[in-house]
């Protein structure tokens, strides 16, 4: 499969691997996949007072697509309030990588990920966990 | 040392020139149709092709009598499995093959089982190969046919082809074998082996693509299959159509050149699929996947844990290798054959490929180590699930979220 110049600098250079502080109550995480579906991506949020995303890290074990789409995820994650971070959505991670259709499911596990980091950052700090509605593409 | 380099040798081979060299005249000057009886043109193919079919018996033990040319293994699989079934079923209905046999024989098998006939698919022992005692077992008064590879194609496992044959005989059934990856690369003998029926195909020993054969045994037991294409009654009426003539004398002398060179390839071969193993298994966490004795001597399956494997060659671009993990695929389903071994999914999606072959030098073997381990080292700092290996977490006791 010929990848976009996007997924191949995404993938060969990530950004933001690593892992921040599971146990802060700043920090979010949200793990999402499974092992024998061959993706799990764990995406890390840390933030500050005024609900802004300051940090972002990402770890991911799956395809290019997988890779690509988590660090861009946290590209993306971080400067954002976490109320415009839950706006994003996974066609908008489709697009800018441009994915090739049996990839987009790399794309719905980073807007997952995003989501489960954000709710769990939420219950931390005694907020009720977002449903989201959505259904995806 | 050209980039990138070539390890997928069990997916197809690079033609040898001197295979080319053979086949180009057939393809201008000497272009006629080996059934034109009546003519100069007609005979020089017909030639050709006798010759061909000598080599291509030569190579397996047989007569040149029992080689019927089709467009490769694939072909053969289906006019072996459907033709067996169709001339046979008013003896029996039962077939028997085994989970891990390539989709061109599980595919036959199930089109049989629409024509109403019965297929048991035998599970495989942990290390690849089939439980004689297990085979016995399903034999039924039924059974008209075992069909079981000879060497596999993702893992390169042996099955005791000699043993299985003996128990098919010994219930009075035939006994097939799908050889595509073994034919050329070790020796095969129709008769020594006790096959009766063997698909063989061009493109994995170093010939053309698009033409393969299958051996029909004549005597002991004269063996008979229904043809799957009607016309011309080619090929003693098992397999219209025009003979591809360049094709076959291609086939003919990759055949001929495997009985010149396979036993030193062979040794030259393992000897630097043992290299590659013993450098990557130096890694942690990393299995060879398959019956390490019993194997083919180009083939090594190693799953990486941790590493899902299309991403794993995605950072090995320069090397050309497969893997098990079915990332790409809708059903994001991994390996049938690696899972058939009792693999994990994780483990399944984690597996690289390396079919080493002919022109595969030592430089590029030393090359593709070090790519590999680079890959597999990079990737698992990025890999949450090596990340908790490390940091002792069960990861079975984690609740996954499906996707």
């Amino acid at each position: 499969m010929a990848y976009s110049d996007k997924v191949i600098d995404h993938y060969t250079n990530p950004r933001n691997v690593g892992t921040l502080d599971k146990s802060s109550h700043k920090v979010g995480t949200g793990l999402v996949g499974a092992p024998e579906c061959g993706d799990v991506m764990r995406l890390q949020i840390q933030v500050d007072d005024n609900n802004v995303i300051t940090d972002a890290k990402f770890k991911t074990f799956g395809c290019g697509s997988a890779i690509a789409s988590s660090s861009l995820a946290t590209e993306w994650l971080k400067g954002k309030s976490i109320d415009d971070a839950m706006k994003i959505d996974n066609m908008d991670i489709v697009e800018e990588l441009a994915l090739p259709p049996v990839k987009i499911h790399c794309s719905v596990l980073a807007e997952d990920a995003i989501k489960a980091a954000i709710n769990d950052y939420r219950v931390k700090n005694g907020l009720e966990p977002i449903e989201s509605e959505k259904v995806h593409h | 040392m050209n980039i990138p380099i070539y390890l997928d040798n069990n997916a197809t081979t690079p033609m040898d020139p001197r295979v080319l060299e053979a086949m180009i005249p057939y393809f201008t000057q000497k272009f006629g149709n080996a059934a034109s009886r009546n003519h100069a043109f007609g005979w020089v193919a017909e030639e050709a092709v006798d010759y061909a079919r000598e080599q291509v018996a030569k190579l397996i033990g047989a007569s040149e009598k029992e080689i019927i040319f089709t467009s490769g293994a694939t072909e053969s699989d289906n006019l072996a499995i459907k033709g067996v079934f169709e001339m046979y079923k008013d003896k029996g209905n039962h077939i028997i093959t085994a989970v891990t046999e390539h989709k061109a024989v599980l595919d036959a098998c199930k089109h049989v089982e629409k024509m109403g006939g019965k297929v048991t698919y035998l599970a495989v022992k942990e290390d690849g190969l089939v439980d004689l005692a297990e085979l016995e077992a399903a034999m039924t008064p039924e059974t008209i046919l075992v069909s079981i590879m000879y060497g596999n194609n993702e893992i390169g496992v042996i099955q005791p082809v000699k043993e299985i044959a003996a128990i098919a005989h010994k219930h009075g059934a035939l006994f097939m074998t799908d050889a595509t990856q073994a034919v050329g690369k070790i020796p095969v003998d129709v008769n020594a082996d006790g096959i009766d029926l063997l698909a063989l195909s061009a493109h994995k020993m170093y010939g053309p693509k698009g033409v393969g054969a299958l051996y029909v045994r004549r005597k002991g037991p004269r063996v008979k299959v229904t043809a799957q294409m009607d016309g011309g009654g080619h090929e003693r009426g098992m397999r219209s159509g025009t003979l591809n003539v360049p094709g076959i004398v291609g086939l003919g002398k990759a055949c001929e050149l495997c009985i010149a060179e396979m036993e030193s390839e062979a040794k030259r071969l393992s000897a630097l699929r043992d290299k590659l193993q013993s450098a990557l298994t130096v890694l942690e966490e990393s299995y060879v996947n398959g019956n390490v004795e019993h194997r083919l001597p180009h083939v090594a399956n190693i799953s990486f844990k941790y590493v899902e494997g299309e991403g794993l060659m995605m950072a090995m671009k320069d090397l050309a290798v497969s893997s098990g993990s079915a990332c790409t695929s809708a059903s994001l389903e991994p390996s049938y054959v690696l899972k058939s071994l009792g693999l994990s999914d994780d483990l399944a999606h984690s597996s690289i490929r390396f079919g080493l072959g002919r022109f595969t030098t030592e430089e590029e073997v030393d090359y593709a180590v070090e790519v590999t381990k680079k890959a597999v080292t990079h990737l698992r700092e990025l890999s949450p699930l090596w990340e908790m290996f490390k940091e002792g977490i069960d990861l079975n006791s984690i609740e996954w979220a499906e996707h």
